[in-house]
């Protein structure tokens, strides 16, 4: 759960959205805050937290929170730890 | 995996068999479209050249699009130097295909990886967030293919040399991404690198933006490659070409500099401006593009007004027509094209 509160964190942090907001079911652009400016932000600040490198086609595919855990899986991220 | 692959009559045949199809759907989704070919008196077209081009023009007088009004995501702008605005139309769709097919042209030339990345702009093009400019947009677009982004200029406009400096003791010993407008990487890049001896030679330059202020400086295309070689140690350079009309679609030079290729989704025409013939290699005449990409608004097949010239057809760094774009064509003349179209709708 350590692992899903920091996505979680770095979401709320680049997409400058209060410490209790829910995050789990944002959806690139349908979120006035995540354009695509804050997506650069966000994909920084999830390599940041996570220590990863995230591929271009990732970036671009990057488009809801589940698809973030889902390529952060990719990655080695395991969020069920 | 390039998406420089077909060879012309493999893709002519692809491109007409899908653009044939988008006509078809547009005249079926889109009034004012379907008004336009109907007055041109358009059934069917027998090859790719043969099908009903819009002028580009007509983005910017007419509202033209495929979706209801509650389907639409994204609204383009481009403000021409006129100051008219074109008025692209996205749905969810059409904006993902859009972003993905750049990406797999871009990649053919920078890979998978997202490279540490130098802007050539200054970061205050993306203050007003509401609304950036075509510039802003441009530049954030590109950002998606690199990562510890530097600003090769200050808040002022000015080149920002330690950020430079910092960026290339960092990151100058392997594979850099350098994105910029090319007047802006000719004014604000070679000139500063060569009188700081700064060196780009890991760099991979991407830019677009038209030649004209740098013909006015008399610097041709060839001398921009020579010069940024011969300067600053950069080999690999990639201009483009495109327009926001059919966004997604971009037109990349070849490794070995000179021509533009068309990514497999998209082809080129040259005509002749007086008669509209397709024009044969080595002719000069106005550029028609033509990409399965919009699906979303009638842009599949559109005539611009830039003056280009084919260099050759399966002859060249990747498979396919390559051409030169030559600049602008006279505005009176460009003018009496969609004037046609304009009565006609």
């Amino acid at each position: 759960m350590i692992e899903l509160q920091r996505l979680r964190e770095a979401f709320r942090t680049s997409l400058d959205l209060p410490p209790d907001a829910p995050v789990d079911d944002l959806h690139y652009q349908d979120n006035e805050k995540w354009d695509s400016l804050a997506h650069m932000s966000l994909v920084a600040a999830i390599e940041d937290e996570f220590s990863v490198m995230i591929d271009t086609d990732d970036v671009i595919n990057m488009s809801s929170f589940h698809e973030a855990m889902r390529i952060l899986g990719k990655y080695g991220v395991d969020f069920d730890a | 995996m390039s998406v420089f692959t077909l060879a012309q009559e493999a893709r002519e045949a692809l491109l007409h068999k899908e653009l044939a199809e988008l006509t078809e759907h547009h005249r079926a989704h889109c009034a004012e479209y379907d008004r336009i070919l109907t007055a041109s008196g358009f059934t069917s077209a027998a090859t790719v050249a043969d099908l009903p081009w819009l002028p580009v023009r007509l983005f910017k007088n007419l509202k033209l699009k495929s979706i209801p009004d509650d389907e639409v995501f994204k609204v383009l702008t481009s403000s021409g130097t006129t100051g008219e605005v074109s008025r692209i139309y996205l749905d969810k769709a059409a904006a993902a295909t859009q972003t993905r097919q750049l990406g797999a042209t871009l990649q053919t030339v920078l890979g998978r990886k997202r490279l540490p990345m130098i802007l050539v702009d200054s970061r205050g093009i993306l203050k007003d967030r509401r609304s950036f400019s075509a510039r802003g947009a441009g530049v954030l677009g590109m950002a998606t293919f690199g990562r510890d982004h530097a600003w090769a200029l200050d808040a002022d406009g000015e080149p920002d040399v330690p950020a430079l400096r910092s960026f290339l003791e960092k990151h100058g010993a392997e594979p850099f991404l350098v994105f910029g407008f090319t007047y802006l990487v000719w004014l604000h890049l070679y000139e500063v690198a060569r009188e700081h001896g700064l060196d780009l030679s890991n760099g991979i330059l991407i830019h677009s933006g038209g030649w004209k202020k740098l013909v006015d400086r008399a610097v041709s295309p060839g001398e921009f490659r020579r010069r940024l070689r011969e300067d600053t140690g950069l080999t690999r350079m990639h201009n483009f070409y495109g327009m926001v009309e059919q966004i997604g679609t971009i037109f990349l030079e070849g490794p070995s500099g000179g021509s533009l290729y068309c990514p497999d989704f998209a082809d080129v025409i040259i005509r002749d401006p007086h008669t509209w013939a397709e024009q044969p290699v080595g002719e000069p005449g106005l550029i028609e593009v033509v990409s399965t990409l919009p699906t979303s608004y009638p842009g599949h097949v559109l005539l611009t007004e830039d003056l280009g010239v084919l260099d050759g057809i399966d002859d060249g760094d990747w498979p396919g027509k390559r051409f030169s774009v030559l600049g602008r064509l006279p505005r009176a003349e460009a003018r009496g094209c969609s004037d046609t179209y304009r009565e006609a709708s």
